[in-house]
């Protein structure tokens, strides 16, 4: 029975773990996130798939990040991550820095079991040069000269998402997000919350079952209500813009985060535990 | 024209540099090029238009990936490319200003660029913000390359830049960023001294000036540049009525502006 709360969900993200997460647009557990940042957690090496928002801005701030691998950090509307920004400047955090086709080159890889996936573009450029672990062979398949750069295979210890929709049998329904499928197939274990929780299996239903990651590959489900927010969740509910913005404001100073992530925190001081203990309605 | 352009006039721009292509794909952030897709579609209605993140405009069914899929096997024609930094080689920095390890100024990131710059035919590659901070001769921070050398796979690459204050073309042979038109109300010079890169003009088929009949010395007139058009009646009427309320989901505060540029415009 995958079925637990938030601190128990937590919990399984170790020191130092590589963790896959989401971009802003779909399915950031923001609730997992204050769960972790409660924890404690250190030196996690992030994943943005492709790329990473408030999640990582806020995991940075909180002192629980060593490396980020992305193809871009920002909050998009709201201009820079200010976090993110600080911690490159002041050399706090390392960065490997991506392209989006990379990372889910990459996990492609991982999902497929094989060293690597070949990619077109990237030569001759300095973020090319970045990344020492992304080798230029040239084509074995063509009749000339072609080179091609070789991403090796992402495996995350943990991808960390946030979808609409669980069972009791901890299968999970994405909707539109279909990268979440490739993230929890290449990461060793997929920690999840979810908005609701059907009492059917998801995989009775042949228009939900084509976009249901199977509990084959979900380590541990927890009811998070409104778990996306201040970030919004696709189909379901808006980004809240004032939430935004003031964060994209206030945490530009090192004080003004710290008075931000405490108010949080106070605000939603109760979610850890309502997980299993409140009724769940279908 | 005011200093700072409106975006219905660079909507509008961007949507002449689009014309003639089948499949034009739109990025995240992207309001003015998600505009500018739309009022082309406007006079092309078989051109298909895909918009990151807007509900009504992205069709892709298989993932944040497919859209790079789609573009790595040559399906999507333009796209719209912004950066931090821009060189005369058209090579991008979405990255960092200074030292990359060490940087002055630290930018999301690459995002698509390193794909998509390369296998996309006709990149427009946009920056409203037209100054020599903007404009290097040589950028920090290579994200992509504008130009590649032979023997590497190289379909796609940049065809126009487009500015606050005019439009470059690319010219593939040269590898350099030429410029074709300036905005109304902008002089070649004030774009000379806003570019950090060196560059040379396309100069419009010289109409000799009626005067010159008159005053044969008046002939040694400096060339003239073409002034990139403004939108029509028609045109302003769309931005700031479908296409502003088509907008209006994914970019609610960009909607309200551009109904109001275009109304100024109008």
């Amino acid at each position: 029975m995958p079925l637990t709360d938030l601190v128990e969900l937590a919990a399984r993200v170790g020191h130092g773990q590589c963790v896959a997460i989401p971009s802003d647009v779909g399915g950031v557990s923001m609730a997992a996130t204050r769960a972790l940042v409660r924890q404690g957690v250190r030196d996690l090496h992030l994943i943005g798939v492709p790329t990473a928002g408030l999640q990582a801005d806020i995991l940075i701030g909180a002192g629980c990040v060593r490396l980020i691998e992305a193809s871009a950090v920002s909050l998009g509307e709201w201009g820079l991550a200010p976090r993110f920004t600080e911690a490159i400047r002041s050399g706090a955090i390392q960065i490997r820095d991506a392209t989006c086709p990379a990372v889910h080159a990459g996990l492609v890889a991982g999902e497929k079991g094989v060293p690597f996936m070949a990619m077109r573009g990237l030569i001759g450029s300095d973020l090319l040069r970045s990344r020492p672990d992304w080798k230029v062979i040239d084509n074995p398949c063509a009749d000339m000269a072609d080179p091609i750069v070789l991403i090796p295979a992402i495996r995350p210890e943990v991808a960390l998402i946030h979808v609409p929709l669980a069972d009791r049998e901890g299968n999970i329904w994405v909707g539109m997000r279909r990268e979440l499928l490739v993230m929890a197939h290449a990461a060793r274990t997929t920690l999840v919350t979810a908005e609701r929780v059907s009492e059917t299996s998801l995989l009775d239903d042949p228009c939900l079952a084509p976009a249901v990651i199977p509990s084959l590959y979900v380590t541990a489900v927890a009811l998070a209500p409104r778990g996306a927010a201040p970030i919004g969740l696709y189909g379901e509910y808006g980004a809240d813009e004032a939430v935004l913005a003031d964060y994209a404001r206030v945490a530009r100073s090192r004080d003004g985060f710290d008075r931000w992530i405490e108010a949080w925190l106070a605000a939603n001081a109760c979610d850890d535990r309502r997980a299993v203990l409140a009724p769940i309605d279908g | 024209m005011a200093e700072a352009l409106s975006s219905a006039f660079l909507a509008h721009a961007m949507s002449g540099l689009m014309a003639g292509s089948n499949t034009v794909g739109i990025g995240a952030n992207s309001p003015i090029p998600a505009a500018a897709a739309l009022l082309a579609q406007r006079h092309d209605p078989g051109m298909r238009v895909t918009i990151l993140g807007s509900p009504r405009h992205n069709p892709y069914t298989n993932g944040g990936a497919e859209l790079f899929d789609f573009a790595a096997e040559g399906r999507l024609e333009t796209f719209v490319l912004g950066a931090l930094q821009i060189d005369g080689d058209a090579n991008l920095n979405l990255v960092s200003v200074g030292d990359y390890q060490a940087p002055k100024v630290r930018y999301p990131g690459s995002f698509g660029s390193g794909l998509l710059y390369y296998v996309v035919p006709r990149v427009i590659v946009f920056r409203e913000d037209h100054s020599a901070r903007a404009l290097v001769e040589r950028v920090d921070f290579i994200s992509a390359t504008g130009s590649s050398p032979p023997g590497v796979h190289r379909p796609g690459g940049p065809a126009w830049l487009l500015t606050g204050k005019a439009i470059f073309r690319f010219d593939r042979s040269r590898a350099r960023f030429v410029l074709t038109s300036l905005h109304p109300g902008v002089s070649e010079e004030e774009v000379r001294a806003n570019t950090g890169f060196v560059f040379e003009c396309d100069v419009v088929d010289a109409v000799e000036p009626a005067s010159a009949v008159l005053a044969p010395s008046s002939r040694v007139e400096a060339p003239r540049i073409a002034v990139t058009p403004s939108p029509a009646r028609r045109e302003l009427d769309w931005l700031a009525g479908p296409i502003a309320d088509e907008l209006s989901d994914l970019y609610p505060a960009f909607a309200v502006r551009l109904r109001a540029a275009a109304g100024d415009l109008r």
